[in-house]
Formats: C-alpha cells, structure tokens, sequence
C-alpha cells in the first residue's frame, strides 16, 4: 500500500488526521485506521496542512466530533465530508 | 527485558546516569555567588532560580521540597548549597545528607559574597576530584526511574510520539522500573479516562480530587472567559489540534495500554508505593513539569514533541521523540528518537517502543541528548501563591 496521507484512530472516529505536507484540494487519499489496518479513499476539498483534521462525512451545526472513539467538541459552521476541521467549524463543549 | 545499563549506584542504592556537582542556591539572591563558583570550578553546575524568599505554607514546603529533591536526585554525585542564612540553608542541607552523599552548605549573610565563593569553591574543587574518579557499574534498566510529559504537542504525537512512550512504559513498568505523567491541566477533557486508569479505587479518587481543585482554585479562580485562547496553546492549534480533549486525548497516550498509575502524588513529592506508574499534581509547561519530576527522583525524561518543543534540564537527560515529518525536516537537531515511520505505516508503535527504549538505554549509558548537547538546562521553580 502507497504511504497513507490521511489516518484515522478509531473506526468511531468522524474526523481523519492529515499526515503528509502540502496536501492539496482535489488529492484522492488514501486512508488509514491505525485501529484495525482498514483502508479506505476520500478526495480533500481543502489544502489542508500537515496534522489538521478533514471531515469523513457531512455535518451540520450541533453536531459532534468523535476522535480516538471520543467527544471532541461541537461543529459551529457546517462543514462538508472532505472538509477541513479546525478552530473555525470547531469548538470544545466545555468552556 | 533485562537489559544491562552501566551507571552511578549512589550510597543510598538508587541508580544515576549522570554525575553533576551541583551548586545549588536557596534562594533568588545566592544565584550570583552559585555561578561564581560555577565559573572558578570546572565539571560544576549551578542551578539559578527565582524564589526563596519569604515563601510560606504549602508553597514553602513545595520549594523545599524541589531544592532538596534536585540534590537528592541520583544524577548528582554531591551538592554545595548556598543561602542568604543559615537555618533555611540548613533545611536544605539535611535533607540532602538522608541520601548519604557528600553536601555542605554556606551563608552569605556577615561573610559576603567573595568569602562565600572562595571557602565554596574549595569544597566544590575537592567534590569534582571526588566526582570524578567514580565509576559506572553495571545496573539493570529495571532499575532506571522515567518521567514523561510531552510539549508542542499536535496531532502526530496522539498518533506516534505519545504512544510510543506509551508502548515503552507498557513493557518496562512490568520489569520494575518507576514511572510518572502528570500535567494536570492538560488531562482536562480526558479526566474521565485517567480516572480509570487508576490501580485502584484510592488512586483514582485522589487523581480526581487533585484535578477538581485545580478547577476550582485556578481555572474558576482566575478564568476570563475561554480557555480556548490558551489551551490549546497557539503552537498546538498552528500544530492542527483545535480542543482541549483533542488534546488530553493525545496526551494520555503516554500512558500506553495496559499501564496502571498506584498513586497520585503532589507536586515534586516522591514515590512512596514501590515500583510503578505514579500521577504527578503538575503545571503542564513543560520546564516547571520536568523540574518537579526530577525533584522527586526521576533520572530520565522522555518528551513526545509535534511542533519541536526545545526544552531540557540541567540534572535529567530529556529524550525527545516527534514523529511530525516537517519537524524532523525543519529543526531535527532536537530530536533524538525519530518516529516519522509511524505515520509513513512502515515502523510499528511496538517497533517505535523498542527504539525508545533502546536510546533510553544508550541515554542511561552516557550519550548527551540533544537537550544536553545544544545546553538547555532549564530549571524553573513551580509558585503555588504570592509571597509574603
């Protein structure tokens, strides 16, 4: 298998992890649950850069995102499947 | 996994991997003539500070607590201490001397300056000569005590770095070695978790006991209005980690699979339960949490770093691990383990454990890491309050 750009935890998990540099809008990846070894592939909408977050289904405002099969925080601006996750369409729930 | 290390065993039994005379001031105002005598002595090290003055209570106690642990520490073959007084430097002094190793201690207050500098510079040129013709012996790795936090933390550590000092730990607490994480705000948003993770139910209790006041006396204490702004901290978020569980999440990982903690200390207190995972009640920057582990007697520190945290200490060898590739590229004299494999697929975390331990045991042997190489010897005092 080619070198993974994208690895997800847990096969709860609702967002993946970019790990490769210069990553950008339009490269199908190849994906990897550290979990379980599965592999699966999803285009990225985004140039995202090295250790954000992409979405691996569509959300809506309120929802929740899940990362090493846990509560990570609530999606605040919706975002699509292929998306980048970060500070502007997530927060925690706590503070 | 018996693996043999050669290194200091120093009079009360414990193991030590390096052999520092240490000039060791008692307060903020005897740095000036620690450092003299730093400079007139060669193969010493002083350790400037900025407080010990007018402390009081527990936060008194807890600087006590660190002077005299930082002598005590197996790393540090014999100590002068030196004060603005005497009865305080003797505090410090006595507790020292339980270890059985050589230490004196000196005030400034009606000798000065320059007389306190000579008559300490003796002692420390007989202390180096003394130092220097000990050997090291062959000990067992079992025998090591390893503290971990991690620091500019991103998402590649949850991912290769911390679960590789997980993985390490999960083969080497069952050989007997001592182990200790802490960062008590950092496991904000995992709380829940580390609570299970206890060996037993006091350990956990007391775990979350130290966890709510740090809630309560700090974080509700002294809140503005979000915590987002600094936990995560910019060099995380720049890093891709967005919240506080993300990161506590990633964090926890250095505490591997099957790894259980039997007891949750105070801030530079030392084990009391034997062999095992200790929590530790922690600030999580990264040169206040590594100081106050080795205050309790830890002699090597491992550090999962995404972004390239640079810290070190002047008494414990502070192993870095990052498998962030950029950082690898961008400032790789930092890092002393690479673990970029991980995420590339090609190395395992079982096969990033074994290299750990392996520079663990090169480490313990005497190979300077980078920390040590590049001179960081950041030694920085934790303040629970005001001073008087």
């Amino acid at each position: 298998m080619s070198i993974p750009q994208l690895l997800v935890h847990d096969r709860k998990d609702n967002v993946g992890v970019v790990v490769v540099e210069n990553l950008t809008a339009g490269t199908n990846m190849t994906c990897v649950v550290t979990e379980d070894d599965s592999d699966f592939e999803l285009t990225c909408n985004d140039d995202v850069p090295i250790g954000h977050k992409v979405a691996l289904q569509d959300f809506s405002v309120g929802d929740t995102i899940i990362k090493y099969g846990e509560d990570i925080g609530k999606v605040v601006a919706a975002v699509k499947k292929g998306g980048h996750v970060h500070t502007h369409n997530l927060k925690t729930k706590r503070w | 996994m018996s693996r043999t290390i050669m290194a200091y065993r120093r009079e009360n039994g414990r193991v030590g991997v390096r052999n520092h005379v240490v000039i060791l001031p008692l307060d903020d105002i005897s740095n000036a003539a620690c450092e003299a005598v730093a400079n007139n002595i060669k193969g010493t090290m002083a350790l400037p500070h900025s407080y010990g003055r007018l402390q009081f209570g527990e936060d008194l106690d807890l600087h006590f607590r660190t002077m005299i642990g930082t002598g005590a520490n197996p790393n540090v073959a014999a100590v002068v201490v030196i004060g603005i007084e005497p009865e305080w430097t003797k505090v410090v002094v006595d507790g020292i001397a339980e270890t059985g190793k050589p230490v004196t201690g000196l005030s400034i207050e009606q000798n000065g300056d320059i007389a306190t500098v000579a008559a300490a510079s003796r002692i420390a040129k007989d202390y180096v000569h003394w130092a220097t013709e000990l050997q090291r012996e062959a000990c067992d790795i079992s025998e090591l005590w390893i503290s971990t936090k991690c620091g500019e933390s991103d998402t590649t550590t949850g991912l290769s770095s911390c679960p590789t000092v997980g993985n390490m730990y999960d083969k080497l607490l069952p050989e007997g070695i001592y182990g200790c994480f802490g960062e008590t705000s950092e496991i904000t948003g995992a709380e829940h978790l580390c609570a299970e993770r206890a060996a037993n139910p006091e350990a956990g209790e007391k775990f979350m006991r130290i966890w709510q006041a740090y809630q309560d006396d700090v974080i509700e204490a002294h809140k503005t209005s979000d915590l987002s702004d600094s936990q995560p901290t910019k060099g995380n978020i720049l890093g891709g980690l967005t919240t506080i569980e993300e990161k506590a999440l990633g964090n926890l990982e250095k505490i591997g699979r099957t790894s259980r903690y039997i007891d949750a200390l105070g801030p530079a207190e030392k084990p009391q339960m034997g062999n095992g995972l200790y929590f530790m009640d922690t600030s999580s920057a990264a040169a206040e949490c590594v100081t106050l582990m080795a205050a309790a007697g830890y002699v090597i520190h491992t550090f999962p770093t995404g972004q390239g945290n640079v810290v070190g200490n002047p008494i414990v060898p502070v192993i870095k691990i990052s498998g962030n590739p950029r950082t690898l590229r961008t400032m790789s004299e930092h890092i002393d383990v690479d673990v970029t494999g991980v995420l590339r697929r090609d190395m395992t975390i079982d096969q990033a454990g074994d290299a750990l331990i392996d520079m663990i045991a090169r480490t313990a042997n005497g190979r300077n890491t980078a920390a040590e190489a590049l001179g960081h010897r950041e030694f920085v005092m934790t303040k629970l309050y005001r001073s008087a």
